[in-house]
C-alpha cells in the first residue's frame, strides 16, 4: 500500500515537474512579506510539494448536514471562530466555495462531514469533549441512513476534522483518551487532527496533522521592521507549573516545563517567564530560538507564531509528529531536543554550527513555509487548506480492495465504545 | 495551559456530586447536623494530612476510589525527583499506568515524571560567550540583508579647536563615529594648527584620520566663528578633492549630537542631500526667565528644527529655517555673553554630499554644481546650497525631514577659563578645607563622647602614625609637596581626627 503510494507520489511529481517548471512562489499572502529576504526552498520528502496545487487532483463533496451540527452550535458560542480550534469551521467554509468542490456524489474522491465537535465552550472558553462522540455518532448515523457512500467504504474514503486535544479520541486528560481510544466508528476514515505523536492510541495510521488556528490577522497587526536586531537567544512565555491541576509538578508537561524554568530560570540567555506581555509577538520577532515545550497536549500554537516570526522552533516534545509532516523537512527547520536532555538545552543550542542556524533562519524565511501554517480568510494559494487537501490528493487513488467493501461485508461495531456514547445527542 | 480551568471544573463537578449524595442521604433534619459535623471532622482531618504530606491528596483518593476503571498492571517507575522523595512514591504508584499500545512499546509514558534539574543549574561562561558570538552573526547577517545593500564610505568633516569644552564635545563626537558600522575617514580641521592635544584625542579613536590645521585662530564673537568655521570646512571639502577621497561626506560639528539611525539614513543619498536638525539654543544665561519669555513670545508651535519642506507628494518645495527673531535681542555675540547662542539660517550639519561632486575632472559631475575653486576668496558662505547653481536639486532624506536625527548644539566655557591639558591634574590639588564629619569607609569607629577639635598639634601626631606608608598632609604642609592621589590625603585627614578621638 506504502509502496503504491510512493510510486504515485513519484509520477505525480514528474508530471508536475514538467507541466510547472518554474515552482517559484510569487505569492502575496495574508502576511505581506518582505521579498529582500533570500530564502531557501523547501524541499520535503517528495519535492516541494507545499506548492502543489490540489485543484484537479481530487473532488470532494460535502454532505449537507443539518444545522444543529454546525451553524446552530457556532451561533450560540461566537468564540468558536478565534480559538485555536476554529480550523473544523474555516475548513468547512472554505470547502464550500473551493474548486475542488462537487456537488455530484458519485464523482468525488473524498467526502466531508461538517460537524463542529470542539464548539461546546466552558465560560472560561475551553471545549468540553464530553458530548463530542455522540455528536459524531449522531452525524455519521444520519450520513450513513440517508446516503450510500458511507456504507459503502465503512467510511473509508471519508474524512472528519478533529481538532481537539486528543484528535478523535475526544478527551482533554491523556489517560482517559488513551483508554477511550480512537472513536470506532471512525477507524477506518482519515482523520485531519492537530494532535501527532507516534505509537499513540490517538493518532491513527494515515492521518493529516495540522498545525492550530492562530489569527492570521493579528500576527501580521504585529509585525516589526526586520532590520530589528535579534537580541534574545533562546524565548519563552507560558506555564511551567500547573498550579490549578498539578501543584506538585512532574505530571504536567511530563515535567519538562519545569526542569526548563528550574535550570534556567536564572540564565541571562533564557527570556523565560509566566508573565503575558503585551509585546508577545514582538519579542518572538527580537529571538532566535523560541521554545515549543509540550503542555498537557504535546502540540501548542506555539509552533506557528514561531514559524511566521522567524524564530527558530525548538521542540521539546518526545515523538510528536509535527504538521504536514510528510510535506515540511521540520527536522531542517527546527530543532528536536529530548526531554531527558532539557537539563543540558543551553549545551545543544549554542553547540548548533552558526551556518546551520542561518540556513535554518532562511528555511523560515520561504513565504511558502509561513502560508503553509495559516488559515487565512479569503483562503490562499498554498495555506493550510491547500496543504490539507494536498496531503488527502496524495492519498489518491483509493486502493479498491481495501476502501470499498464487498456486499455485506461490515467491518465497524457501531455498539463498541462506552456506554455513555451510544446515547442519541 | 488553558485545559487548568477546565479540569478543576470536571473535579469540582465530580466532587460536589459526592457531596450531594451524602446531602441526599441525610434528609432527616436531626441527622443534618450529625453529617455536617461528620463532613468538617473528615475535613479537618484530610487537611491534617495534607499539611504532612505536602500535596493535596484528596485528588489521590478520589481518583483510587472512584474512577471507573483502575487498571490492575500499575507499576511505578524509576525516576529521581529534586524534593520529597518519600511522597513522590506515593504518588507514583497510584499514577503510573501501562498504555495499552497495540505495536511497540512507546518510549513516552503517561504519568507523573521526574523534574531534572542538573547539579549546577547556572550559566556556563564559556556557552555565555559563544551564545553571544552567534547572536552576532545572526545580527550581521540581518544588516547585511536588510541594511543598506552597497555601503559607501563616510567622510566626517569636524571644524575643531583646543579649548576647555573640546574634550567633552570630540569625545561624544568620537564615540558615534566609533559606533558606526561603515567605514569612516575623519578629516580634522584645527584652528590655530594642530596640537598635540587634539592629536592624542583622536588617536584614542582609532579611526583613519586626516588632521590638518588652519592658519588662523578661532575668533571669540559667534558671527566670526561660524565664518571662520565654514572656510574650515572648505578648506576640508579641498582636501577630499586632492584626495580624491570617494564616499559620502558629512559635516560633523564637534559639539552637535548624532543618532546612529542617522548613519543608516544617509547612505540613501545619491549626490546632495538634506536632514532635519533639531535646534537647541541653549541660553549661557543663568535667568531662565528671560529665554522661556523669549520662548513663549515666539509662537509656541515653532518647532526648532531646521530642514527640508516637502509637499504633500515627497518632493522638495522648501526650508524651514529657526526662527531667530524673537531671540535676536537676547542673543549671545560673544562667547561669555550670557545670551541664547543662534544658529545661522540653515546649518552646515544638515547637508550630505556624494564626494564625487567635488572631484575635479569627474566626467559625471551634474551641471549644477559649482567649482570649489570659485570660493577661494569667499569670506562667509552660510551653507553648502551656495555651492549648487539650482537648490531644487536637493534630495530630502530622514522621510522628507520628518525625522530628527541629529541635534545642534553650542556651549562653551568662557574664553579665559583654564583647564589642565590633556585634563590630567599635575601636580595634584591643594586641600584647602579638611573634612571633619563625614565618616570614611576605612576609618576607625570614632568614641561618642570625644571631642572632635581640630587644634595646632594635630600635625604632630600625624606624622608619628604607625605602620601606614600613605604620607599625610594638612594645610600646614604645603611646602610638602609629595606625589599622591588626593582622596589618600582625605583619608589621612579622617584618621587624623580619630587619632585625635
Amino acid at each position: 500500500m506504502k509502496m503504491l503510494t510512493n510510486i504515485w507520489r513519484l509520477i505525480l511529481f514528474g508530471f508536475l515537474c514538467t507541466v510547472f517548471p518554474s515552482m517559484e512562489p510569487m505569492r502575496t499572502g495574508a502576511i505581506k512579506l518582505h521579498r529582500t529576504q533570500p530564502t531557501e526552498r523547501i524541499s520535503g520528502s517528495a519535492g516541494d510539494v507545499l506548492d502543489d496545487d490540489p485543484v484537479g487532483r481530487l473532488k470532494v463533496f460535502v454532505y449537507e448536514l443539518p444545522s444543529k451540527y454546525n451553524k446552530k452550535i457556532l451561533q450560540k458560542d461566537q468564540r468558536c471562530l478565534t480559538h485555536m480550534f476554529a480550523a473544523e469551521i474555516f475548513m468547512h467554509r472554505f470547502l464550500l466555495s473551493s474548486a475542488v468542490r462537487t456537488l455530484n456524489p458519485e464523482e468525488a474522491d473524498w467526502f466531508y462531514t461538517p460537524v463542529y465537535t470542539t464548539c461546546d465552550l466552558t465560560p472560561n472558553g475551553l471545549p468540553l469533549p464530553f458530548k463530542s462522540p455522540r455528536m459524531m455518532r449522531s452525524a455519521i448515523q444520519l450520513i450513513s441512513s440517508n446516503w450510500p457512500y458511507w456504507n459503502r467504504s465503512e467510511g473509508a474514503d471519508h474524512f472528519f476534522l478533529v481538532p481537539h486535544d486528543f484528535g478523535a479520541c475526544f478527551h482533554y486528560q491523556e489517560e482517559k483518551a488513551i483508554e477511550r481510544g480512537i472513536l470506532p466508528l471512525l477507524q477506518r476514515a482519515t482523520l485531519v487532527q492537530t494532535f501527532g505523536q507516534r505509537n499513540h492510541v490517538c493518532l491513527k495510521e494515515g492521518s493529516i496533522t495540522i498545525p492550530p488556528y492562530a489569527p492570521p490577522q493579528k500576527m501580521q497587526a504585529h509585525l516589526i521592521d526586520e532590520k530589528t536586531p535579534r537580541s534574545i537567544f533562546v524565548y519563552f512565555r507560558g506555564l511551567f507549573y500547573d498550579v490549578g491541576n498539578d501543584p506538585e509538578g512532574g505530571y504536567y508537561a511530563r515535567g519538562a516545563r519545569a526542569a526548563v524554568w528550574e535550570n534556567f530560570k536564572d540564565n541571562p540567555l533564557f527570556d523565560v517567564s509566566t508573565k503575558h506581555p503585551t509585546t508577545y509577538y514582538e519579542d518572538m520577532q527580537r529571538a532566535i530560538f523560541c521554545l515549543c515545550p509540550l503542555g498537557w497536549a504535546p502540540w501548542s500554537p506555539r509552533l506557528v507564531e514561531a514559524v511566521i516570526f522567524g524564530c527558530i522552533p525548538v521542540i521539546i516534545a518526545d515523538d510528536i509528529v509535527l504538521p504536514f509532516a510528510d510535506a515540511i523537512p521540520w527536522e531542517e527547520i527546527g530543532v528536536f531536543v529530548d526531554e531527558k536532555d532539557v537539563p543540558n538545552l543551553d549545551t545543544i543550542l549554542t553547540s548548533i554550527p552558526v551556518e546551520v542556524i542561518l540556513r535554518k533562519q532562511r528555511l523560515l524565511a520561504n513565504p511558502s513555509m509561513k502560508q503553509a501554517m495559516l488559515f487565512p480568510q479569503p483562503a490562499q494559494p498554498g495555506d493550510a487548506f491547500h496543504q490539507v487537501l494536498n496531503g488527502l490528493a496524495r492519498k489518491l487513488p483509493h486502493d479498491r480492495s481495501m476502501v470499498y467493501l464487498k456486499p455485506g461485508q461490515k467491518i465497524l461495531n457501531w455498539t463498541a465504545g462506552p456506554i455513555g456514547d451510544l446515547k442519541p445527542w | 495551559m488553558k485545559l487548568s480551568a477546565l479540569h478543576q471544573s470536571y473535579l469540582n463537578r465530580r466532587s460536589s456530586n459526592f457531596r450531594g449524595l451524602s446531602g441526599d442521604s441525610s434528609a432527616d433534619g436531626s441527622m443534618k447536623s450529625q453529617a455536617s459535623v461528620f463532613w468538617l471532622v473528615l475535613h479537618g482531618l484530610c487537611c491534617l494530612v495534607s499539611l504532612v504530606l505536602g500535596f493535596r491528596f484528596s485528588r489521590l483518593v478520589f481518583f483510587l476510589l472512584f474512577s471507573p476503571s483502575t487498571t490492575t498492571n500499575l507499576y511505578s517507575m524509576p525516576f529521581r525527583q529534586a524534593v520529597e522523595a518519600s511522597v513522590f512514591q506515593l504518588s507514583t504508584e497510584a499514577a503510573n499506568q501501562v498504555l495499552p499500545v497495540n505495536t511497540t512499546t512507546p518510549r513516552v509514558v503517561v504519568g507523573r515524571h521526574g523534574i531534572r534539574i542538573r547539579p549546577w543549574p547556572h550559566p556556563d561562561p564559556v556557552e555565555v560567550m559563544k551564545a553571544h558570538r552567534i547572536i552576532e552573526r545572526v545580527q550581521r547577517e540581518q544588516r547585511a540583508q536588510f541594511g543598506v545593500k552597497a555601503p559607501r564610505t563616510l567622510i566626517a568633516v569636524t571644524p575643531t579647536y583646543v579649548r576647555t569644552f573640546q574634550t567633552l564635545h570630540m569625545t561624544g563626537v568620537m564615540h558615534s563615529l566609533m559606533l558606526v558600522p561603515y567605514d569612516l575617514v575623519w578629516i580634522v580641521v584645527e584652528a590655530g594648527g594642530v596640537t598635540n592635544e587634539t592629536t592624542s584625542l583622536i588617536a584614542k579613536s582609532g579611526l583613519r584620520n586626516i588632521h590638518v590645521g588652519f592658519n588662523e585662530r578661532m575668533p571669540n564673537s559667534w558671527a566670526n566663528r561660524h565664518r571662520l568655521e565654514a572656510k574650515m570646512r572648505l578648506h576640508a571639502l579641498k582636501i577630499i578633492r586632492e584626495e580624491k577621497l570617494d564616499g559620502i561626506v558629512i559635516f560633523v560639528d564637534d559639539s552637535n549630537m548624532h543618532s546612529m539611525e542617522l548613519f543608516d539614513e544617509i547612505q540613501n543619498v545619491k549626490w546632495i542631500g538634506a536632514l532635519s536638525v533639531g535646534i537647541l539654543a541653549h541660553s549661557n544665561s543663568a535667568e531662565e526667565s528671560s529665554f522661556s519669555l523669549a520662548w513663549k513670545e515666539a509662537d509656541n508651535s515653532v518647532i526648532p528644527v531646521q530642514g527640508p519642506a516637502c509637499n504633500s507628494s515627497n518632493r522638495l518645495i522648501g526650508w524651514h529655517t529657526f526662527n531667530s527673531l524673537p531671540f535676536l535681542e537676547k542673543s549671545a555675540t560673544h562667547i561669555d555673553d550670557r545670551g541664547i547662542i543662534l544658529p545661522r539660517k540653515l546649518e552646515w550639519a544638515g547637508f550630505v554630499l556624494n564626494s564625487r561632486l567635488l572631484w575635479k575632472d569627474f566626467t559625471d559631475k551634474p551641471m549644477w554644481m559649482k567649482d570649489l575653486d570659485l570660493f577661494d576668496g569667499v569670506d562667509d558662505m552660510e551653507s553648502p546650497l551656495l555651492l549648487l547653481n539650482d537648490a531644487s536639486v536637493v534630495e530630502p532624506l530622514g522621510r522628507c525631514g520628518l525625522q530628527v536625527m541629529l541635534w545642534w548644539l553650542r556651549v562653551e566655557a568662557r574664553s579665559d577659563s583654564k583647564f589642565p591639558p590633556g585634563w590630567v591634574i599635575d601636580p595634584p590639588l591643594e586641600i584647602t578645607v579638611p573634612s571633619k564629619h563625614t565618616p570614611w569607609p576605612d576609618a576607625l569607629p570614632e568614641l561618642p563622647m570625644s571631642d572632635k577639635i581640630v587644634d595646632a598639634q594635630g600635625e604632630t601626631l600625624a606624622v608619628k602614625r604607625p605602620g601606614k606608608t600613605r604620607r599625610s598632609r594638612s594645610k600646614h604642609d604645603a611646602r610638602n609637596k609629595r606625589k599622591h592621589e588626593s582622596r589618600n590625603a582625605e583619608v589621612d585627614i579622617s584618621e587624623k581626627q580619630t587619632k585625635q578621638n
